[in-house]
Parts: C-alpha cells; structure tokens; sequence
C-alpha cells in the first residue's frame, strides 16, 4: 500500500465536462532538484479531450510538474521524481518503458517557439514522422496539410510551404511548433505559457486553435493570463510553492473556489 | 555589479573622466592597428626579399614543378603540393576525430568526465611542435615503416595512392597524422564552443518529438552549428598549413610531386626552415625562398580571414525575435 497522500486526489472526470475519461493520472507526484523539493506529492487527473490550465505565481512548480508529465524533466541530470504517472491507465514510469515513447505520446510546445531553423515549413512540420521512420513522400505531404491545416497555419504557408521555418513570424512560428507537436499525433498535448511571447491577436489566434483542438487532444495548458485560464479551459488547478491547493472546473475555480489563497490569486490579489 | 546597474546614477561615483576614457579607446584602437601594420610589414619585407625571384620567375614561380638549387631553378609546385596534401590528409584523420570528440563532450559524456578530458585535449595543444617531430622520428615514422605501411599496402595496394616502395617511413602520411595529432585540440576546442551555444530549447524540441540522444544532435544540433563547425575546420586548416618543425621532422624533404601516401615529400614551411641556412645571402635561391614565404602568408592570411568570417557570422540561423 503506498501512503496516502495529505490531498485528496480531485477527479476531473466526477464533473460533468470531463466526459471523456482520463487523459493522465497523477498520484502523490513529488520532483526534487537535488534537495530542493519543488513539487509536493501532487495529485491530480487530466481530463481526455478537454483544456486543463496550471496556474499559479511564478516559481510554484507548473513548468515543472508539466515537464514530470512526459519524462522531459529527466533531461535535467539533478532531477527526481517520486509518485505515479498513468497515460490512459498505463505506468509511464515502468521499467520497460522508454522516454522517448511517452515523449511521442505526450507532446510538447514551449513558451518560446523553437522552429528548427535549418528546416524548411514543411520538414518542420515533418521531422518528427521522420524521426520514427516515415519515408512516405505522399503521406508526409498528407500529414504536414493536416497538421498545418489543424494548427491554424495552412492558408498562411500553403504556397511556401519550403521557404525556411525562421522566415514566418513569431506567432506563425508557434503556430508551426503547434504543428510539429501534432503531426506525430500525439494523446496529450503540453503546453508550457504557448502564447506569453506573442502579441494580442496571435494570442486569440491560439487559443481559438486550442479550443479547436481539444476534440481530438487533451490539452494541459501552464498561463499566466486568468482571463486566458477562463476562456479556454475546463479545468483549472491552482499551485502555490509546490503544492496543489485547488483543482476542479474552471467555472467553479474561477467564480466560487473553496480555498482563499486561489480566491486571492484568480482575483488578482495576491500578495 | 547587478547592484550598480539598477541603482540609480546618484550616488555610484563613477571612477575616470571621460576623457580618460576617451583616450583608452585611442590606445586600445592604436595597438589593434598595429598588429594589422605588422602583418603588412612583414608581407612587405617578404616581397622586398622576393623581388628577384618575382621578376625572373614571374607567375610561373606558382606552376613550376622543379625546385633545383643545382641548376638555379626554383618553382613553388611542390611545396605547394606537398602543403595541401598533407594538410588534406591531417584534416581526414582530425575533423572526424575533433568534431566526434566535441559532440561527444558537449552532448553525451558523463559530466564528471568531461573536466578531465577538455584538461587532457588542451594539454595535448600545449605539446612544443619540436617534442611532437622528435617523438615523430623515433616512435611514428620506424613504426609507420615496419607495420602501418605494409598493412596498408596489403589492403588498399590497388589504389594508386597506397602503391609503391613503403621507404624509410619518412613521408607525407607521417607529417599527416603529425599535423592532424596538432591540429585535433583547436578543432575540438572552437568545436565545442559552438556546440555550447547551441540552444537548448533546439535540443528540447527534438526530445520532445521523441528523439533519442543521437536523433536530436543531428537534427537539432549538428544541423543547426553545421557553419560553426566549418569554421572550426578551416581554423584547422589553417594552423595545419603553416605549421613548420614537427613537419619538417617527418615529411622526409623531398621536393617533389608524388601522390603516394608513403613518398616523402615537403611543404612551404618546411622547405624555408630546412634551407635559408645554407643559402648564399643574395642570389635568386634566397629570394625564391622569400616568394615561398610571401606565397604562404597569404595563403595562411586568407584561410585565416575566412575562418574568422564564418565563426564571426556563426551567432546561428538567427531565429526572428518575438513581439
Ligand atoms: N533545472 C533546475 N534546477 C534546479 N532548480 C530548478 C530547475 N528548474 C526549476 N527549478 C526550480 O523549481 C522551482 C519551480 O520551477 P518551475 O519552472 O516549475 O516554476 P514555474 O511555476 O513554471 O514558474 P514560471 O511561472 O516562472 O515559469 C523553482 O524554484 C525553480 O528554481
Ligand atoms: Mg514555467
């Protein structure tokens, strides 16, 4: 029997919008950097096929406890991580499972947009179907429409599509980051503040594309924007210093959360 | 530091007028310029020393094969010859070897390792050329005599390039594994400078589409230091094409044009450090001399400037800042 954890685990899927069963399972997760324990026994269930924002003051462990969620963490030598972490039900820690499968299963897009530069549009968009072998000329042609199409970027790039990825701007190049992230059709997509860099309608233009996008992802998205976290998601988790202190739907996070530390902080009070 | 910067001006005294300042920027300026008048000093004293030869030989001082002090006849061909070939073959063995090394620092080794290694590499930079051609002499060229070159000549004997007599040892391979030993340090070292500043959210992007250790040195990487590292190489190269004693130790000193690994051979530098000493202080055999030297300053110079340009202009495939 592991030990309890001081926090209830709050199930997403007991509401009514996490319909869809859960995306991942996390159970008691704790990550230290050397002996810095920076996230504390965090209980927590992603919702399939739905938004859910990480929220807190900057240092709280969001980054962090995004980074446990597809073993990006362990690129960090000092790092470790206790607790369970379950994709669909299976132990993404197990012995006999590589990183770089869950990596592949859970995808990732990062707060500035990283385009390989080298690359054009369109092996951007293709180099992880690459990387796991695809050779296919006409189903790389396929798939980089579907994923340019899917990130919102499609009728921007169609006619260059193999003009150099640094050539777009920066909202265009997040948005192909987007793209890079789906075309391995991934289960579950991280997000780590994806639009903090850009400017107000490359915001929008991303958060309609998230909204388009959970039907077929579920999505766990890190903001520092509240009113971003209530547009677009439908469920929120509130960390403070490593803990999870409030977690349930948006709505009731937002408009009549239990604790008053979540209170303080949706309402912009924090001290 | 940090501290001075955000306080305001007031009360952080600064130390030195501006017009000291002022006048440090000069001298700082001047004594850059003054390398720059070096360089063309000495450029300029070669070409004062060079002018018989120039005039009597004119451009057929560069195509001439006959280096023939008997007969006082001196064309640039082999040493020229003799200075590619061997810088050619010390950068097959050395930039696989430097830039394998330098991936292997930067991206993969253990990181309680890696001190120790850039320690040993920078050590091995620190060799004097002179103890490298004498350990040349007595353990490589004895050793490429009696073991490399006949096994060599066993599997590769069909190749024009591996063919005949195996000799003393003393040869163009000789002085291409001694400059490539010389020449591994810098490549290794700029190499992994610019393997550092690759950035890590390139490599982050690729782990994070799934990409093993070696998928995402090449494809975020490699691919993204590719000019840098060409840079790096040709800084090798040219410290390879001047380099003089260990060279002239090995390379046997034949002034000729044979495209054989195991033929001796000699490069500009070595031919002007072998012979100045036993040339008559005026005549056409010193100033041939001087043209060498003219010859291998520019060349130095240029592979030099290029080497410098690309690693200058090498801050990345700069990736468009963000509103
Ligand atoms: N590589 C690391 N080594 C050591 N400590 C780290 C490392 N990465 C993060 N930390 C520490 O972990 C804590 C949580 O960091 P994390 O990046 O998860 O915060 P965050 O909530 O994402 O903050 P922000 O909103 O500023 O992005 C911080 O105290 C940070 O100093
Ligand atoms: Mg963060």
């Amino acid at each position: 029997m592991p030990a309890i954890s001081p926090l209830t685990p709050i199930r997403a899927s007991d509401h009514t919008a996490g319909t869809h069963g859960t995306a991942l399972t996390a159970r008691n997760l704790s990550v230290f950097f050397g002996q810095h324990q920076v996230l504390k026994r965090v209980s927590l269930d992603i919702a399939a096929r739905a938004v859910t924002a990480i929220i807190g003051p900057s240092g709280c462990g969001k980054s962090t406890f995004l980074r446990a969620l597809n073993r990006m963490h362990e690129l960090t030598p000092e790092a470790r991580m206790e607790g369970d972490i379950r994709l669909f039900g299976e132990d993404i820690y197990a012995r006999h499972v590589e990183p770089v499968v869950v990596r592949r299963r859970v995808g990732m897009v990062f707060q500035k947009s990283n385009p390989f530069p080298t690359m054009s549009i369109a092996e951007n968009v293709t180099v992880g179907l690459r990387l796991n072998g695809l050779r296919d000329k006409t189903t790389l042609t396929e798939r980089t429409e579907q994923s340019l199409r899917m990130a919102a970027l499609w009728d921007e790039v169609k006619d260059r599509l193999h003009a150099p990825a640094i050539s777009l701007s920066g909202g265009q190049q997040q948005r192909l980051c987007i793209a890079r992230a789906l075309a391995v059709q991934p289960e579950v997509l991280l997000m780590d503040e994806p639009a903090s860099a850009l400017d107000p309608l490359a915001t929008s233009h991303i958060e309609e594309l998230i909204l388009e996008l959970k039907r077929n992802f579920s999505i766990v998205i890190v903001t520092h924007n509240m009113q971003q976290a209530a547009r677009i998601s439908d469920f929120t988790a509130f960390f403070y210093l490593g803990e999870l202190v409030e977690f349930g739907p948006t709505n009731k996070v937002f408009m009549n959360p239990e604790k008053r530390q979540t209170e303080d902080y949706v309402t912009g009070r924090f001290g | 530091m940090q501290q001075t910067m955000s306080q305001p001006a007031t009360n952080a005294p600064r130390t030195g007028a501006p017009g000291a300042d002022r006048a440090f920027q000069w001298l700082t300026l001047l004594m850059a310029l003054s390398v720059f008048a070096l360089i063309a000093l000495i450029g300029y004293e070669l070409m004062r020393g060079a002018r018989l030869s120039l005039h009597h030989f004119g451009w057929r001082f560069l195509v001439n094969s006959d280096w023939d002090p008997v007969n006082d006849i001196y064309g640039a061909l082999p040493a020229i010859f003799g200075t590619l070939a061997s810088s050619v073959i010390a950068l097959l063995l050395a930039v696989p070897l430097g830039i394998g090394t330098a991936i292997y620092l930067t991206e993969l080794a253990p990181l309680w390792l890696r001190q120790p290694l850039i320690m040993f590499i920078e050590l091995l930079a620190a060799v004097p050329s002179v103890i490298l051609g004498f350990w040349g002499m007595s353990v490589l060229v004895p050793w490429l005599r009696t073991l490399l070159f006949p096994w060599l000549q066993k599997l590769f004997g069909f190749l024009p390039l591996f063919q005949g007599p195996a000799g003393s040892g003393f040869s163009l391979l000789a002085a291409g594994i001694i400059l490539a030993i010389m020449i591994v340090p810098i490549i290794t070292s700029v190499s992994r400078e610019i393997l550092r500043s690759v950035p890590g959210l390139q490599r982050e992007a690729a782990y994070a589409l799934g990409g093993t250790r070696w998928e995402v040195t090449r494809i975020a990487v490699l691919s993204y230091a590719k000019k840098g590292l060409f840079g790096a190489v040709i800084l090798g190269l040219g410290r390879a094409l001047g380099e003089t004693m260990a060279v002239m130790m090995v390379i046997g000193n034949s002034p000729q044009i044979v495209l054989k690994l195991f033929a001796p051979a000699s490069t500009m530098a070595s031919v002007i450090a072998n012979e100045f000493n036993e040339t008559p202080p005026a005549g056409l055999y010193p100033s041939a001399l001087f043209e060498l030297g003219l010859v291998l300053l520019g060349v130095t110079v240029v592979v030099n400037i290029f080497a410098q340009l690309l690693l200058k202009t090498f801050a990345g495939p700069s990736v468009k800042p963000q509103p």
